[in-house]
């Protein structure tokens, strides 16, 4: 039997990361809570242990029951009956395994029933779960929704929701409508304050909810009568309880099955405001997609382990002219490729989720008392690279994660294309995780104006004044050599001094400092663990040819040649 | 209502993943060679008594097992998973007991709880698949039994509901409190470890292993009253030293062969239509090769 965490060293090895000391010991306010809570960390030892039980315990779920269970839940799906969502078996029986588990409500502070945990493990968990189900993991992940409530909801608001969170109620966060997808400006769904007896009223439809029949929803709804723009949007809770919404149909998706895709009707439902009204889409969509952004992050990394593993499995299993496949180089050259845009894409999940964790606790610290000069310069700092880090986490890591599903159903040739294989499904699940919370082309849109301000370049330049392993010197090198052809390339698209030219390039842009800051993480990683060794040099290889190629296509880019493309 | 219930268990080395070296050379088990886990059945019993906690709130969950001292991880593991508290019953009088000595122990150290209502049992543990010892607890103990359970129903006015499998199906049996239950592999798989309560008690410790930890740990575990794991003695159950241990076990090991099983004759059944098939399946029955 599998254990997810136990069978991947990877995972402890980004767990035990310097920077999560400051992390624990900031997030457990220098462990004041063990004087309140028998649960709560003697010490940052005892609270890194803690951590690593609790992985183990969602690393044997993982493994056990909800890799168990990926097959049949792809066959089965979620149904709608009596207007209700009824989850495939195996999809319940995951769930009430992590509630059993008690892993809801990871991070959310003691006193709501959380178990205040750091993001670290909490996105650990996620990667784990997203390797065993892809579709699972959306349902369970739901839990994010839950840091909406507590950063913007009112006191009483957060005693009544978050310890039903904790206690295994599942999310669903009602944002996209048929005619607001990317667009979320243009959000019908109406909401009426009945003054009578001073409830919000919800009416309209709702469409593409992930488990849209969860118990506590948070909706984005036109509160302002007259508007047509973002700022008429308000954020409510609807809870199940109080009725009033029914599940009109569910998708019939291409992967991702077991996760119910919901059109939902919303029938005069009672719910209540979330926050200020008209900050609905300009403040807290934007936290909640920032949260979900790395959400898909980290199933992206999950999914490209299931593929990867998939793919190293078959290709020493199968033997064709009289060895192992593994042994030619055309296959071991593209499993290895595999394994280094997985760690890649793995350790800029984990460098992003350290910086948001980071800001956010400043952020929560801020609410109890006021921050430092030093603090407060702190929190800004990690903010703006969590804001510069999340979009190329899960724009990139997306992509990688595309790219190895594609990767393991060519390993297996034939046999993958069959539905015999666990790679057929990874393949298909996989798709979705460049398009949802926002496409690639959306996180470049967020990413570009990281590569315009300098943010990347000046966290590239900070990795290259880190000390890296001797026999890295080389490779490092290499990428202070390509972060040139970065620079020279943002220099000839910035001079244009024209938008549309910068938004064309701007995907190339913001890969080149992808490849370059993936490949200085992974000389972090080889320098403190020699097992990253091998892909930190493939890597390079792959990222250097990437960043040579997308340098050559935007400098020897004609100053008109945007209209051969219209 | 609530109730107290005990859970015997055992702590086995992990005999399904058997490796090569596995066994030593004079045919006993290589302990050191294969991992100690909790016997794969009591875990579905310690389910059983957790979901009629559920039912129960107030009910008490005590484990028991028998064994070396480092038997306290699969405490730990209960609790973990549910159970409110366990002793290890250790002593070295109490070792190479036969399933008559180690019930005849286990009955003691159940007196000696004193308040009980059920207890119950994975129906056997996988390195002796006897299915001895709980039978055994409910004789010596004058207790009504029910083996074989896939599912306890519920317990009303003194009476305890089992679903039991049998050889063709399942029965639904009615038995009085207090009672002896063992229960099936095929009943509901034990919960999970809950984060929160492994975070509560991981430093749950008996008297011997609180000599080895660090001294700010022990002083947690004096601090925290629910952290003290009891550990027992023959002596402090009042066992009586001739019926304990060697002493106890009228069951000697005489040898131990290997068996390697490989096919002593072959017979070759020829025909394409239903009847051959349906001859070879009436034989292998007749010789009770299948069912």
């Amino acid at each position: 039997m599998a254990n997810f965490y136990n069978d991947n060293p990877d995972l402890k090895h980004h767990l035990n990361h310097p920077l999560m000391r400051k992390i624990v010991e900031l997030k457990e306010r220098n462990f004041t809570d063990v004087e309140k809570y028998d649960y709560a960390p003697l010490n940052f030892e005892d609270a890194m242990d803690s951590y690593e039980k609790v992985l183990e315990i969602a690393g044997e779920i993982s493994g056990e029951i909800v890799a168990a269970n990926a097959e049949d839940v792809d066959h089965e799906g979620p149904h709608v009956v009596d207007g209700r969502v009824v989850y495939a078996k195996g999809t319940q029986k995951n769930l009430d395994a992590l509630v059993k588990a008690g892993l809801m409500g990871i991070s959310l502070p003691r006193r709501y029933n959380g178990l205040n945990f750091s993001l670290v493990p909490y996105i650990m968990a996620a990667d784990m779960v997203s390797r065993a189900d892809a579709g699972f993991v959306n349902i369970w992940g739901l839990q994010d929704c839950a840091e909406t409530i507590y950063e913007f909801a009112d006191e009483d608001q957060r005693m009544r929701f978050l310890p039903r969170v904790c206690a295994g109620e599942t999310m669903a966060m009602d944002l996209t409508e048929p005619d607001a997808g990317s667009d979320l400006q243009a959000v019908m769904l109406k909401a009426t304050y009945n003054e009578a007896d001073g409830t919000w009223r919800l009416n309209g439809v709702k469409r593409f909810i992930t488990n849209g029949d969860g118990h506590i929803a948070l909706v984005l709804a036109r509160s302002e009568e007259g508007s047509h723009d973002g700022r008429g949007l308000s954020m409510f809770i609807y809870d199940k309880n109080d009725g009033g919404v029914t599940v009109r149909r569910i998708e019939n998706k291409m992967g991702i099955k077991g996760s119910p895709t919901c059109e939902l009707v919303f029938k005069n439902a009672k719910a209540e405001l979330c926050g200020s009204r008209k900050l609905g889409l300009i403040k807290y969509v934007m936290a909640l997609m920032n949260g979900a952004r790395l959400g898909i992050a980290a199933q992206s990394v999950g999914v490209s382990e299931a593929a990867y593993r998939e793919a190293l499995a078959y290709a020493h299993d199968r033997k064709q002219f009289g060895k192992a496949i593994i042994e030619f180089p055309a296959v071991y050259e593209m499993v290895a490729l595999m394994k280094a845009k997985l760690d890649a894409s793995r350790s800029l999940l984990y460098e992003t989720t350290r910086f948001v964790d980071m800001y956010k606790i400043y952020e929560d610290i801020a609410r109890e008392r006021s921050l430092t000069p030093e603090e407060r310069a702190e929190m800004k700092k990690y903010q703006r690279l969590a804001d510069a880090f999340t979009p190329m986490a899960k724009g990139m890591g997306s992509e990688f994660c595309n790219q190895n599903a594609y990767d393991s159903v060519q390993v297996h040739g034939g046999s993958g294309f069959m539905k015999d294989y666990a790679c057929e499904r990874i393949y298909r699940d996989a798709r979705i995780t460049s398009i949802y919370e926002g496409t690639t082309q959306l996180q470049v849109v967020a990413a570009i104006r990281h590569v315009t301000t300098g943010t990347y370049l000046s966290q590239i330049k900070a990795y290259e004044a880190e000390t890296y392993a001797e026999a890295l010197a080389p490779l490092k090198e290499r990428l202070v050599q390509m972060t040139a052809l970065y620079e020279a390339a943002v220099n000839e698209v910035v001079s244009k001094k024209n938008t549309e030219y910068v938004d064309f390039h701007a995907r190339r842009l913001v890969e080149m400092a992808g490849h370059i800051i993936m490949g200085y993480l992974l000389l972090g990683d080889a320098t403190r663990n020699e097992t990253f060794m091998k892909s930190a040099n493939v890597y390079v290889n792959f990222g250097e040819a990437e960043v040579c190629k997308l340098h050559k296509f935007v400098m020897s880019f004609a100053e008109n040649g945007l209209e051969s493309y219209k | 209502m609530s109730y107290n219930i005990i859970v015997l268990a055992k702590q086995v080395p992990d005999t399904r993943n058997v490796g090569k070296d596995a066994m030593k050379e004079d045919g006993t088990i290589n302990r050191a060679a294969l991992p100690a886990i909790f016997n794969p059945e009591d875990l579905n019993a310690l389910e059983q008594a957790l979901q009629i906690k559920e039912q129960h709130p107030d009910t008490t969950i005590t484990v028991l097992t028998m064994g070396p001292p480092r038997a306290a991880e699969i405490i730990r593991e209960a609790i973990f998973r549910g159970a409110d508290t366990g002793i290890v019953l250790t002593d070295r009088a109490f070792a190479g007991a036969d399933t008559l000595a180690t019930s005849y122990a286990l009955s003691a150290a159940i007196r000696k709880i004193g308040k009980f209502d059920l207890i119950i049992a994975g129906r056997q543990a996988i390195d002796g698949d006897t299915a001895q010892v709980a039978p055994q607890v409910a004789e010596k103990l004058g207790l009504p039994q029910v083996t074989y359970a896939e599912k306890i129903e519920k317990i009303e006015n003194g009476k305890v509901t089992v679903t039991r499998r049998i050889e063709s199906g399942v029965e639904v049996v009615e038995a009085p409190l207090p009672l002896v239950v063992t229960v099936n592999g095929s009943a509901d798989e034990c919960r999970p470890r809950n984060a929160k309560r492994i975070q509560k008690y991981k430093y749950a410790a008996t008297p011997s292993e609180k000599a080895n930890l660090a001294p700010e740990v022990a002083a947690l575990v004096d601090a925290r009253e629910y952290l003290q794991l009891k550990e027992w003695s023959a002596a402090y159950v009042e066992a009586d030293p001739s019926q304990i241990g060697l002493a106890g076990s009228p069951t000697k090991v005489k040898g131990i062969v290997n068996v390697v099983f490989q096919a002593k004759e072959s017979k070759r059944m020829d025909g394409k239509d239903q009847t051959a098939l349906e001859d070879l399946i009436k034989e292998l029955i007749q010789n009770h090769t299948i069912g």
